[in-house]
């Protein structure tokens, strides 16, 4: 272990009250001063299965879920079960325990229930505490649970149990959970908390290991957010009060945030019947006057590929979010992927354009949401969100000052009536909505109910009053219009600099990464400059218009780049390829797809192997691509 | 002033206006029953009261689908089978729009049929009008949904082994709240139909029969017919769902035997609109969305204010 902090991991059957549990002791942690970082890991299933929370803890800031972890509290086994050896799910009796060991660093703590878990049905579990130095305390948590209150509450005696062996107080923890429990309930929990902290710290002494809390201070006031949260947030104060949508893990989360604040700030959010009217609904909000959004993950997003390319064509600003997961088809519902990438792209007919954001950090999520906003309805254009099921799930601390910014209902070029009034029209005074000469090839726009604005909007090429048009001239001039845009867009985005650079200014070496990666190889960038290493690397946010100077000159300015990217295919090297047009031989690609987003171990692996000694790896989930010829 | 003043603007209007002057003239075939409906509409919109101006039509693809080109009003011509999501969203959004939607039998009861039954069920307030020429008109004549059993046309070579889609009774069993069937060789009727299905405050369908005289010679709309509510033969209660359903079932089989009955088959006024439903529950505000956008005294909540507490 490298310097002071917690890696606390809790793990056990989605029942066990997993989520709530660690949200609550993340901001325990928060409240008491540390920069804290959470991670979630669960599988695609209702109820049981193994899932586990990690939440990462220290002095100073946190972008990663870092390498291992270091306390494990293993709680219950409300598993589905089936005693069939050959079944799918089989017998999960001891997975708290023995999923997680392989992770856990030398000198961890290991807390397990042992009113439901036995060791020894693991075996060579005496071997390996003994080879790595864990701490093991067996604690009957759900007897204890019982004797207070109920079984279920074995989760308070597990985080109580924490307390005790890290040296934390039990203060934070019990002012959130009377914030959050209601009186019946809360009586038992916090009798489990106390009793559970004192009865380890009477049964062990807890300097036997390393593993404590480390001692912080925050300068302003943190919030604790999801990469779901801040991108609602940032929907929400740009004005967006339209929402519609479809489930579809891990999209859902921004749905449901939305779905349930929406109301209160007197906009509307509607379930509908599939992903295709859910984005037709959204760009219908927009072309009637109100900012708009809808989203969905890569199946439900594959049907959305219609209504975006209608919203291009009529020049309607939408906002689309896409939350990546593990495809193709249904994939990993419940695992990160980046592998959507070129789908968002590319999707839908014809020379279409759209504007894709893809934020590296739960602080860009916001900021990005706003800004998909921004220029969704500045320049008429879809814009898409690309994150993952990472970003979107773990929790970070932000400063609560970070979301000081005026809210914004400026709905861009969309025009008064008393503007209206001055337009050009046709003779039969019909607004020219698609005027062939416009700045930054935006067009002003009216909206519905409006007097003097009568225009047709329509998928068809269409002239400047938006009648069907097929005139050469005008189509020419039409779709070097709506290109233009790009061009703009692409201008703006330069003046607000919106990639992200990471270590030294000057390097031998780079690192080219996006989207929820960047906080991990942050990490790593410092990790190898400490080891003798000259590195430094680039978040690109903005996919498309893609940013080809900025990146060209990165690349000019080191010997040889390492992509990182959780795609098997290398979508995102490709896209760096295609936009520069050369580079090829400089470029190789650490590339991971089993599921899991990377940890910075690997990624210094990856580079030390790839970069520096220049040969491939030979671990099946990270791939060596050799360079394509330019 | 509104920043929608055109919206409630009580005047005489002239039929002329929904008229496009300039614009396109219609390239439909000469006789298609797309004409009727274009005419019946433009009679019905100015005795509703309704402006061009304050009128969203949203149309579909197809030949039914040019009909906002040749409408002067507000128009969004969508994608094949996605009118009903655009337009049901703009009512949502600005409920003092008059909001139409329209399209073809391929349209609506094919590739749109999802959006079909959804839309009956929430039941929006809206015209829905569905050109039923029985047949893909734009596409050069292949067999629709509405086409018969039996129906022969180069995609189905060997006459279509299907049922055909009954839309009254779809739509009635989707939950649409108001549900006709009219026909464009009769543009009286037509035109009463349709002002009855804008006035009606909830999710108004009208099966609209249009001759497609290029592709669909064989088709049953060119036959007289009948209006089931002047004629004697045919009592029923249009509010009571169990003779409706009886109503349109006859309906529907003696279409493909050459009998042509149209009239109101359904008409609900009690039940509440959708739009309703949401602002009863707290899940639509009072004024329409869209307004606030011009409000410079509206105050925007800022997340931080109302949220960030919660995840301090
Ligand atoms: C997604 C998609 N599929 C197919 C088409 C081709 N298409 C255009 S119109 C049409 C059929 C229209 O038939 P109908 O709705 O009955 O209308 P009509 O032309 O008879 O008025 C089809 C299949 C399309 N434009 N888009
Ligand atoms: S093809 Fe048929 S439906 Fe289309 S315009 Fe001609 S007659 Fe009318």
């Amino acid at each position: 272990m490298t310097d002071n902090e917690l890696i606390w991991r809790i793990s056990g059957g989605s029942g066990d009250g997993i989520a709530s549990t660690s949200q609550n002791f993340a901001k325990a942690l928060m409240r008491s001063g540390l920069h804290v970082f959470t991670h979630r890991h669960y599988p695609s299933r209702i109820r049981g299965g193994h899932t586990y929370t990690e939440i990462r803890a220290r002095a100073d800031p946190v972008t990663s879920r870092g390498d291992g972890y270091n306390f494990l509290l293993a709680l219950g086994d409300s598993f589905a079960r089936n005693p069939k050896e050959d079944a799918v799910y089989g017998n999960e009796e001891i997975k708290p325990l023995s999923e997680n060991l392989d992770e856990l660093r030398e000198g961890g703590v290991i807390v397990y229930d042992e009113g439901l878990l036995d060791p020894s049905d693991i075996p060579d579990f005496e071997e390996r505490v003994e080879a790595n130095d864990w701490h093991v305390y067996p604690l009957d948590l759900r007897g204890l649970a019982r004797e207070q209150g109920r079984e279920v509450m074995r989760n308070t005696a597990g985080v109580g149990a924490t307390c005790a062996l890290i040296g934390m107080d039990l203060e934070h923890v019990e002012d959130l959970m009377s914030d959050a429990m209601p009186e019946k309930i809360l009586e038992p929990n916090l009798e489990i908390l106390e009793t559970a902290y004192e009865s380890v710290l009477e049964e062990y002494d807890a300097d036997a290991h390393d593993v404590t809390v480390p001692a912080g201070e925050h300068e302003e006031q943190q919030v604790l957010l999801s990469g779901s949260d801040a991108i609602s947030y940032g929907a929400i104060d740009e004005g967006c009060r339209f929402i519609a949508g479809y489930p579809m893990t891990p999209w859902t989360e921004v749905f449901t945030i939305m779905t349930k604040n929406l109301p209160e700030l007197g906009g509307i959010s509607e379930q509908v019947e599939d992903e295709i009217a859910a984005a037709a609904m959204a760009v219908g909000a927009s072309h009637a006057g109100v900012k708009a959004m809808s989203g969905s993950s890569g199946g439900g997003f594959a049907l959305m590929s219609e209504p975006l390319g209608l919203a291009e064509m009529t020049e309607t600003p939408v906002v689309l979010v896409e939350a990546m997961r593990a495809g193709p088809s249904t994939g990993m519902p419940t695992k990160p992927e980046q592998s959507d990438l070129e789908h968002v792209l590319y999707t839908s007919q014809g020379d279409s354009q759209r504007v894709v954001l893809a934020p590296g950090t739960i602080e860009e999520a916001y900021e990005q949401s706003r800004l998909a906003f921004e220029i969704a309805y500045e320049y008429q254009i879809p814009a898409i969100l690309l994150y993952d099921q990472k970003l979107g799930g773990e929790m970070l601390n932000v400063p609560k000052s970070h979301f000081d910014r005026e809210p914004n209902a400026d709905l861009g070029k969309t025009l008064s009536e008393a503007q209206l009034a001055e337009q050009p029209h046709t003779p039969d005074g019909k607004f020219h909505r698609f005027q062939h000469e416009a700045d930054d090839g935006v067009s002003p726009r009216s909206v519905p109910g409006q007097k003097g604005g009568r225009y047709l909007a329509t998928g068809n090429e269409h002239g400047p009053s938006g009648h069907i048009n097929e005139d050469p001239d005008n189509r020419t001039a039409q779709i070097d219009r709506r290109l233009e845009k790009l061009e703009a867009i692409r201008e703006h985005l330069d003046d607000l600099g919106t990639q992200t650079y990471m270590g030294p200014e000057e390097a031998d070496y780079g690192i080219l990464t996006f989207g929820s990666q960047q906080g991990t190889v942050a990490e790593a960038v410092d990790v190898l400059n400490a080891n003798g290493h000259s590195v430094k690397a680039l978040g690109v946010s903005d996919m498309l218009p893609f940013p080809t100077a900025e990146v060209e000159a990165f690349i000019e300015s080191v010997d040889a780049v390492l992509v990182v990217e959780m795609t098997a295919s290398g979508q995102f090297r490709g896209l760096v390829q295609k936009n520069l047009g050369r580079y090829g031989e400089k470029l190789s690609s650490l590339l991971k797809y089993n599921g899991n987003p990377f940890e910075p171990a690997e990624i210094v692996d990856g580079f030390e192997s790839i970069v520096v000694e220049g040969d491939g790896l030979d671990s099946s989930t990270t791939t060596f691509v050799p360079a394509a010829g330019d | 002033m509104s920043a929608f003043s055109a919206i409630g603007e009580e005047r005489e209007i002239d039929r002329d206006e929904y008229t496009p002057g300039v614009e396109p003239q219609p390239t439909w075939c000469p006789g298609c029953g797309d004409f009727g409906v274009l005419k019946a509409l433009k009679q019905a919109l100015p005795e509703v009261g309704r402006t061009p101006e304050e009128t969203l039509l949203c149309t579909g693809i197809g030949c039914s689908g040019k009909l906002n080109s040749y409408l002067d009003s507000y128009g969004f011509h969508t994608i094949h089978g996605r009118s009903l999501p655009v337009a049901r969203a703009a009512k949502l959004a600005n409920p003092g729009l008059e909001v139409i939607a329209a399209g073809g039998d391929g349209d609506g009861y094919g590739i749109g049929g999802n959006h079909f039954t959804h839309t009956a069920r929430e039941n929006h307030d809206m015209t829905y009008i569905v050109f039923n020429n029985e047949i893909f008109g734009l596409t050069k004549g292949q067999t629709s949904p509405t086409s018969p059993k039996g129906h022969k046309s180069k995609t189905q070579p060997h006459g279509s082994a299907k049922e055909p889609v009954k839309p009254l009774s779809l739509s009635l069993n989707a939950g649409a709240s108001y549900v006709a069937r009219t026909a464009a060789v009769n543009p009286n009727q037509a035109k009463e139909i349709l002002i009855e299905a804008m006035e009606h405050d909830g999710f108004a369908h009208v099966d609209f029969l249009t001759q497609c005289p290029t592709w669909n010679k064989d088709a049953r709309q060119y036959v007289p017919y009948i209006d089931v509510n002047d004629s004697e033969d045919y009592e029923f209660d249009v509010t009571d769902r169990v003779e409706a359903a009886e109503m349109m079932r006859t309906t529907e089989q003696a279409l493909y035997d050459g009998e042509v009955l149209t009239g109101r088959f359904y008409v609900d006024e009690e039940r509440p609109s959708y739009q309703e439903e949401k602002q009863a529950i707290g899940e639509m505000p009072e004024e329409p969305l869209a307004e606030r956008y011009w409000d410079d005294d509206y105050e925007w909540e800022r997340s931080y204010d109302r949220f960030l507490d919660k995840h301090a």
